[in-house]
């Protein structure tokens, strides 16, 4: 029956087989070289300096202490906004949702959130909070594009933190009489914060990096000092990153600091995603069901 | 129902039996990571013939047809010592090509699983892949597997509809069709009709005894009643070792060692 | 409205007749109470429904003030975008253009690299490749839009220019290299959760008929996980058109068609981001800004519709049933 040889058929797969690695290795080394470029070019500007002290002589020396701050101050405000909210709607996909249409417009309003594109973030945060109420740009602005935009992020994680908690720890709650809302207060979404907080972390970290939701609702490049309440403009690592590199006066001059800063804020990112894994790998381990 | 090649197999009916065995299975010990899953297992196939494999849940029939057709080489971690001989070559041997031996030893599962393409071409993708082009030959061959799995009739006119409109007990019928497209030499059968109605388990079992006077069928059934009325030969496993082998109304009636007696009197299992 | 006995006895201290329930939280039954809590949790469900009619609202909002003058037409196939000029130019034309140029030289490069990584991690990787290489995509999908756009606008495009002599490394081809690194990672996982929905029972009827594991991915696999396949590369190319960081800083700023891939382009979310900052709140440039966010709004919308649509429509493949 072989009229194809075996043999030739081997060859085919070992041929496409390496192929795919190839593929698999074009893409793993754009990874490894863009992190080892920043890393080369930005070890040289870490210092403790560069990360205490604030911008001097037209950022061509000091720190990015500022940036570094509201970066955070950001990203806490966006995960305040967006945890509550994004765990509410997650509790209702996991516990009090039914198919029908009702579920399923909800899930499409979701996806397609999640596929708003950041730029369109920033202009609804500018005519929303900034504009119509009137928080002008501020970290108040800032946060809560930023928490919309990860809200499918949280959303997601949560639910599937929700989920994987075992169906028999309901039943034994609803059992011994409890109500729905009291299983999950005092059952279920302890059991899911280990996952939720996987989730957070990922939000944040992505609120972290994006530069376009922030550029008009609450960045700037240069602020006196720290700022003293959430109406205030901020400073921010993504947003210092590009005006360093395309407008900044000293674009040449600064270019160590920018490397710097990127390190800065892959540092950021990264570390924070591999927190993340390391929690999930860890929960998976010691999980008692 | 019978078969085109009735009077070849006849004659091949008639020497079943006598002749060398199509498989020899010597020490065979089999390991998933540390665990021992079958120790020592020694057996001999007899050509054109059903034998059943039958045992207590868990007592590793599964897991030693599974090796019949290198199935395990699948799961990582697993180890096999010993050597399972066929028409002289054996099959764990160096140099010997899993996916050859899967050509020459098919496989129906217990739970249908046609692929989601037509009827037609579930039955002629082993040919294609050894790259059988022929229209007519594919036709030809499609026809002959389908008639001889019963199923014929049922599905002449339907060749190019969904495989994954037939019910449960056509479908399997239709994997047998497959299975026997390759034109294995042996055929290896995992609980198929456990996942059937009583009336598609009867008609699995008719087609049973026919593919035997074409191929050797190792059939692994949970039911002894089923391993009763079927098979020629029975082969009674538990807890990873072949605790006995023989004809089976030899082993139904007469069984020689105890434990073959409480499982068939149902004192456990 | 039942009222369950042991409910009663939780709340002792609290009335609970039908008319105190009526007058406030304090003396609902508990029953009532989870209706409230219910409807409360449909409501976030809601939240990302309302939160997209707000995003439409406000985009029509602060973008429909442009069409009191201008027309559609003129907005969207004009093929001069000179919003400085007096009397202004709101031609998107090759905006749009740009946008087509990057997302589909991207997908050229993203696709098969994705598709080649999720076929890679599903078949080929052995268990402990997959454990590592397996985040690795993740991380890279992490990397922050503007880190690629210095990377592409600091490392790629200098050396483009010497390569190929070129006028500037900004262009069509470096964006879209840039652009197909952060479409990977989506590609690559979802492809690759889409393999690994295929049935097993289905992998295992094809190896058993002697098919090696190449035939059965090409045969079995990948036909089973096509839609969701599908879904990725859509989602990926949606990635590509609606990131602004990268084409802000590595596309090169030049508002035209682009004639070959070194040209510049100035895609439309990179002319929203690049001049928003200088435009006065509530000028005709204003609004045409919004007006090109709700362009780009729209065409991420429809990518994303396609792909669930299509998710949702092949859903019942695959698996026999009894």
């Amino acid at each position: 029956m072989s009229t194809t040889s075996l043999a030739a058929r081997r060859l085919r797969q070992n041929l496409v087989f390496a192929l795919f690695r190839v593929l698999m290795l074009i893409v793993m080394g754009a990874l490894g070289g863009i992190l080892l470029y920043v890393l080369i070019h930005g070890a040289g500007a870490l210092s403790w300096e560069f990360l205490t002290e604030p911008p001097k002589n037209s950022m061509t020396e000091g720190g990015i202490f500022p940036a570094i701050m509201g970066t955070i101050y950001l990203t806490v405000g966006a995960i305040l906004v967006a945890l509550p909210l994004g765990v509410a709607a997650a509790i209702y996909l996991s516990e009090y949702a039914s198919e029908g249409k009702v579920l399923q417009v909800v899930r499409l309003g979701i996806q397609n959130l999640a596929g708003v594109p950041s730029v369109v973030f920033g202009l609804f945060g500018l005519a929303l909070f900034v504009g119509y109420f009137k928080l002008g740009i501020s970290i108040a602005a800032g946060s809560l594009t930023l928490g919309l935009l990860i809200l499918p992020t949280v959303i997601g994680a949560a639910e599937e933190a929700l989920r994987q908690v075992p169906d028999t720890f309901r039943e034994a709650s609803l059992g011994l009489g409890a109500t729905r809302w009291q299983t999950i207060r005092k059952v279920v979404l302890p059991a899911a914060l280990p996952g939720i907080l996987t989730g957070s972390i990922l939000g944040i970290g992505r609120a972290a990096g994006e530069t376009a939701p922030i550029m008009f609702t609450a960045a700037t490049f240069y602020t006196i000092g720290l700022p003293r309440s959430p109406l205030d403009e901020v400073m921010a690592l993504p947003y210092h990153i590009y005006v360093l590199a395309t407008a900044g006066t000293h674009i040449e001059a600064t270019r160590p600091l920018q490397y710097g800063t990127v390190l800065v804020l892959i540092s950021l990112v990264l570390g924070l995603s591999m927190v993340a894994i390391i929690i999930r790998t860890k929960m998976r381990k010691t999980k008692k069901w | 129902m019978v078969s085109a090649t009735a009077p070849a197999s006849a004659a091949a009916q008639a020497a079943a039996g006598t002749e060398s065995p199509i498989i020899e299975v010597s020490g065979l010990d089999f390991y998933y990571g540390d665990f021992k899953a079958l120790t020592n297992i020694e057996m001999n196939v007899k050509r054109n013939q059903v034998t059943a494999l039958i045992g207590p849940s868990g007592c590793g029939k599964s897991t030693f047809l599974r090796l019949l057709n290198r199935m395990n080489d699948l799961i990582p971690g697993t180890r096999v010592e010993g050597s399972v001989v066929m028409e002289g070559v054996d099959l764990y041997g160096q140099g010997v090509d899993p996916v050859d031996v899967r050509r020459r030893v098919g496989m129906v599962f217990q739970k249908p699983n046609p692929f989601p393409k037509t009827i037609y071409n579930n039955v002629a993708y082993g040919p294609r892949l050894h790259g059988v082009k022929d229209h007519k030959r594919l036709d030809s061959l499609v026809e002959r597997s389908l008639k001889a799995s019963a199923i014929w009739d049922e599905v002449k006119d339907i060749l190019h509809q969904s495989a994954l409109g037939l019910s449960g007990g056509q479908q399997q019928r239709l994997c047998i069709a497959r299975a026997i497209a390759m034109e294995p030499e042996v055929l290896l059968m995992d609980e198929p009709t456990s996942a059937l109605d009583p009336i598609a388990t009867g008609r699995i079992e008719e087609l049973v005894k026919e593919l035997k006077l074409r191929y050797t069928v190792i059939i692994v059934t949970h039911n002894m009643q089923q391993a009763a009325r079927v098979s020629d030969e029975t082969a009674f496993f538990y807890m990873g070792k072949l605790v006995e082998m023989g004809d089976t109304e030899g082993i139904f009636t007469r069984p020689n060692k105890e434990q073959t007696e409480d499982y068939i009197t149902g004192r456990f299992g | 409205m039942m009222q369950f006995p042991q409910a009663q006895a939780l709340r002792v201290d609290k009335a609970d007749s039908l008319a105190e329930a009526v007058s406030g939280r304090r003396g609902m039954t508990s029953t009532q109470r989870e209706v409230w809590i219910r409807r409360l949790f449909i409501l976030a469900g809601f939240f990302s429904v309302i939160v997209m009619a707000l995003i439409v609202l406000f985009l029509f909002k602060e973008g429909l003030g442009l069409f009191f003058d201008a027309s559609v037409s003129d907005f969207l196939f004009g093929e001069f975008w000179y919003p400085t000029y007096d009397p202004p130019d709101f031609g998107i034309l090759p905006l749009i253009a740009g946008s087509v140029a990057v997302t589909a030289l991207s997908s050229f490069i993203a696709v098969p690299l994705g598709v080649g990584a999720a076929l890679y991690l599903g078949e080929v990787a052995g268990n402990r490749a997959r454990e590592i290489l397996k985040p690795a995509v993740e991380l890279l999908a992490g990397l922050p839009s503007v880190v690629l756009g210095f990377v592409g606008m600091v490392v790629l495009a200098p050396l483009m220019q010497e390569w190929w002599d070129i006028p500037t490394g900004l262009n069509v081809f470096n964006a879209s290299i840039m652009l197909a690194i952060m479409a990977i990672p989506t590609i690559a996982s979802i492809s690759e959760d889409a393999l690994h929905a295929v049935p097993r029972d289905l992998q295992e009827a094809s190896l058993a008929l002697g098919a090696t594991r190449l035939e059965t991915l090409t045969r079995i696999m990948v036909p089973g996980a096509m839609s969701g396949i599908g879904t990725a590369v859509i989602l990926g190319m949606s990635r590509a058109m609606g990131e602004t960081m990268v084409v802000l800083m590595v596309a090169g700023g030049a508002a035209q068609i682009p004639g070959s891939i070194f040209d510049s382009v100035r895609p439309l979310p990179a002319t929203i981001a690049a001049e928003m900052g200088e435009t006065p709140f509530g000028s005709e440039h204003y609004h045409a800004l919004f007006a090109i966010g709700i362009v780009l709004f729209l065409l991420t919308l429809g990518f994303n519709l396609v792909a669930a649509y299509i998710s949702h429509r092949f859903q019942q493949r695959g698996a026999a049933t009894l």
